[in-house]
């Protein structure tokens, strides 16, 4: 192994196999049962606890922490899981810090929040080391129906639609079922294989048969599938990037960060997956930090993340972006690119400082050259390989009440459904809601 | 600086904080340490009489409860009195005064309730030099059952009794330990000034299970699968402690006798309001065992803060201060009207004001869409609950309605003082005086 971080271009290895397994610990490591029990103590048990409104699957968080603190994680985690069936997964990836702990009377207290979301892991882990499956399903109803899209909308709502008795078919893109659970989310938010493991325990209810590489337009259509089934949820999410137009994107080196958090999520051997020395990240939001923050730890020298507008504008929240700057990311506001350079790969990237007047982002025709042999566009998905017929609005499936679409029949939820935020915590909130909505629906 | 050096019975000590008769001064190498680490008087573990001596369980002693993050809050003991034999107790006790003579040195005593008994241990303790004598009538677990201890602190008349012969074999002062496991202390306090105690302490340990063991279904501490009643001390006794020293203090029959006030004295603050109800000096033992003997210092340096600051000189100053202050439910001014202000910069929105108020008392918070909570006056009761229950110390205050103010929610204006005995409600009312 000869590569560093001081090695030009993209490339694998820079740095040893050891420094690769520390950088990428879990983020926020388990809590032990004392630590947790301290934690808990910290709850006031709010009356209409405010946390527990923020919580987009409303989950009763001050009785599930009252629950850690009396010794029954296994009763917490019950209390979690039947709002949301991912807990386990949300507990690592929600950005609490702009949810539940953010409206903590703690953190308005003494800017100190209850650690509510690893409180959330202990409770989940703990019940899902037991290697059991708290939920029974009621009565076979007879009915099916399809679920495109194994993400955490399609597994909230296939769940929730098993346990309900019907039976569920569940068709997904991948090879692996989990969407961005297992293809979207940094590393050190889901070691261990986590996000496998937990659609695995997931999938202990019954009922629900998971077919692979099958979508919508490849192999599956929609009146298809109405046919064969009582009721269709589509849970498709956001599988096209927004393009960078700008001269030189086509160029070797340029390339879509979810790409790049995809195969880094798959890669069976870190060492193997090539950055490049000077990585540049164009985008402002969850998956831009990503990127940028993984990049630095598989050995990049120097990652700068480039936003258009001000920081205050970022998706990313305030946590991840303190993340990234200790991890030695350079996060550059009001920014925007104009221009890749490079003979063939990119060598460097051109930016125009911009300014907001008026609420139109404009150029200020000074622009600066940042050297980067490779370029990472983080800047949004959208909705791709909905179904003919569908209402959509600024690209995504227009829903009503319980995930219902402009088709009979049809719902849909997560980050393809309009109305939320693109979180998993919200994807898994509109995938119950639609399973109860079905269920409303088949059953009269 | 305050002095804190104390006198009580005539025993001088650098400072009020005696280490109360328990496993801390067991023997000779524990009080030294104690000593040196800035205790002003130690209550010798209790000697038993001459022969074998007991022994105690080879296992656990100990059960405790807990607060957050583990805090120590109460625990319970189920170990008898000194277990090392009475003259190896009295070589190490004469040693220990000879050396630290500036600090008091009393020898706590339990053995069997027959006058040759005590005349014949007297004057060895005696021959220590040691200060004065604690007279153990408390210790509800173990020796209770062989008719020492508790057993002896529930019947008044053995308490003046025993006093007596002590009076009678000893010739310095003698203190006698109360148990709070009797319905009404004045009795036993009573019973001992009758025979002539020079000061009660008190109190000693509460009769208590601490915990049950869900898997082996026996109280804990658990030994070989069965537990038994221990005695209760520590943080959480303090509130029965300070009720029984204030009976005590205020009784008529044994006002302004001597008390050392024992019971879940933890900090400075622990040890002014004991004395602020009565009690020349305090004893302390759980606070040492949960933090080792340097807990003392605290003590030390906060008292005399706090001293400083109140501009006490002495001790002696402020002991007894609050006693006339507790009086008789009867005797509260019933004219007295308080509302409850919550402080709406000071509040953090947690709500449990309101679940209290709401769910448990009167209905008198209420709660905006944007959860801002504000007291109702015409429901407010003036209970108290949201101040106690408020995870914000200040944050929610009783202020007092001036005379002539109207409270709104009887409709009627503040007047001066009335209590219960002249009140129109009363069968037994007083007539005011025309």
């Amino acid at each position: 192994m000869s590569n560093t971080t001081m090695t030009p271009g993209i490339q694998p290895g820079r740095l040893p196999g050891e420094n690769l397994d520390v950088n990428f610990q879990d983020l926020h490591p388990p809590l032990t049962p004392h630590e947790a029990h301290v934690a808990a103590d910290r709850c006031y048990f709010c009356h209409d606890a405010p946390c527990m409104t923020a919580c987009p699957t409303s989950i009763d968080i001050p009785l599930f922490i009252r629950q850690i603190m009396t010794g029954t994680p296994e009763a917490a985690a019950r209390t979690i899981l039947e709002q949301n069936i991912l807990g386990g997964m949300c507990a690592r990836v929600c950005p609490t810090e702009t949810l539940c702990e953010e409206v903590c009377v703690r953190e308005t207290a003494e800017g100190q929040p209850v650690e509510i979301g690893r409180l959330q892991r202990y409770a989940t882990d703990t019940l899902m080391a037991r290697n059991s499956h708290p939920f029974a399903r009621a009565a076979e109803t007879g009915k099916r129906v399809a679920v495109v899209g194994a993400g955490p909308a399609g597994l909230a709502c296939a769940h929730r639609l098993a346990m309900k008795g019907h039976d569920v078919v569940m068709y997904d893109a991948r090879a692996k079922a989990g969407g961005l659970n297992e293809f979207g989310i940094a590393a050190y938010k889901s070691t261990e294989d986590f996000a496998a493991r937990e659609v695995a325990w997931l999938l202990g209810i019954g009922g629900i048969t998971v077919e692979t590489g099958r979508s919508l337009g490849a192999g599956l259509s929609l009146e298809q599938l109405k046919q064969d089934h009582d009721a269709v949820f589509l849970g498709i999410g956001l599988a096209g990037v927004n393009a960078l137009s700008v001269a030189g994107a086509e160029k070797d080196g340029v390339v879509d960060a979810v790409s790049f958090i995809a195969e880094l999520r798959q890669a069976e051997d870190l060492a193997t997956l090539p950055v490049g020395r000077r990585v540049v990240v164009i985008g402002g939001g969850m998956t831009a930090i990503d990127a940028a923050v993984q990049s630095r730890l598989l050995g990049a020298e120097s990652v700068t993340v480039a936003y258009r507008r001000g920081a205050d504008r970022m998706g990313a929240s305030q946590f991840e972006q303190d993340l990234a700057a200790s991890k030695g990311v350079r996060i550059m506001t009001n920014v925007m690119p104009v221009a890749v350079h490079g003979n063939g790969a990119a060598s460097e990237v051109e930016l125009e400082y911009t300014q907001d007047v008026d609420g139109r982002l404009t150029g200020t025709g000074e622009t600066v050259r940042l050297v980067a042999d490779q370029v990472f566009k983080a800047i949004g998905q959208t909705l791709q390989g909905a179904p003919e017929g569908l209402e959509i609005t600024r690209g995504k499936i227009v829903v009503t009440g319980g995930g219902r679409t402009s088709v009979k029949g049809v719902w849909a939820g997560g980050d393809c459904a309009l109305g939320g935020e693109d979180l998993t915590v919200t994807a898994v909130a509109e995938g119950r809601d639609a399973a109860e909505d079905i269920h409303k629906a088949l059953m009269g | 600086m305050a002095d804190l050096t104390t006198t009580f019975l005539g025993i001088t000590s650098p400072n009020p904080f005696w280490l109360a008769s328990a496993p801390p001064t067991d023997k000779e190498y524990n009080v030294r340490r104690a000593f040196e680490a800035g205790w002003g008087g130690v209550v010798w573990k209790t000697l038993g009489m001459e022969g074998q001596p007991v022994v105690n369980v080879n296992g656990p002693r100990y059960g405790a409860i807990f607060g957050a993050d583990r805090r120590l809050l109460g625990l319970n003991n189920i170990e008898l009195i000194t277990d090392r034999d009475l003259h190896r107790n009295l070589e190490e006790i004469t040693r220990v005064k000879k050396d630290y003579p500036d600090r008091a040195l009393i020898v706590s005593i339990m053995v069997p309730c027959e006058e040759e008994a005590w005349k014949a241990i007297l004057p060895l303790v005696e021959a220590t030099g040691a200060d004065g004598i604690e007279l153990n009538f408390g210790c509800p677990h173990g020796m209770a059952e062989r008719g020492m201890g508790s057993a002896v602190g529930q019947v008044p008349e053995y308490i003046t009794m025993v006093t007596e012969w002590c009076k009678m074999y000893y010739s310095k002062p003698v203190i006698v330990k109360l148990t709070p496991n009797i319905t009404d202390i004045r009795q036993p306090a009573r019973a001992a000034f009758k025979g002539n105690a020079d000061a009660v302490s008190l109190i000693n340990t509460i009769n208590s299970i601490t915990s049950v063991n869900l898997d082996a279904m026996s109280p804990e501490p658990m030994i070989d699968g069965k537990g038994t009643h221990g005695g209760y001390c520590g943080p959480a006794v303090k509130p029965i402690a300070m009720n029984m020293c204030a009976e005590i203090a205020r009784d008529p029959e044994t006002n302004g006798k001597p008390i050392s006030a024992i019971g879940g004295i933890t900090t400075w603050r622990d040890a002014a309001e004991f004395m602020a109800l009565g009690a020349g000096n305090v004893q302390v033992c759980t606070a040492a065992m949960t933090y080792g003997f340097k807990v003392v210092q605290e003590m030390i340096s906060g008292l005399s803060q706090w001293m400083d600051e109140k501009g006490y000189e002495k001790t002696s100053d402020f002991v007894g201060m609050a006693v006339p202050n507790v009086t008789d439910w009867q005797y509260l001014n019933l004219n007295y009207v308080t509302k409850a202000r919550i402080d709406q910069d000071a509040c953090i929105s947690c709500g449990r004001c309101y679940a209290a108020c709401e769910d448990t008392s009167h209905q008198a918070i209420d709660m905006s869409i944007d959860r801002v909570f504000t007291v109702k006056d015409d429901e407010c009761v003036a209970c108290n609950l949201c101040v106690n229950v408020c995870p914000v110390e200040g944050c929610i205050e009783m202020v007092e309605l001036e005379m002539g103010a109207l409270d709104e929610r009887t409709g009627e204006i503040v007047k001066p003082y009335a209590n219960w005995t002249s009140h129109p409600n009363n069968p037994g009312a007083i007539k005011a005086a025309e």
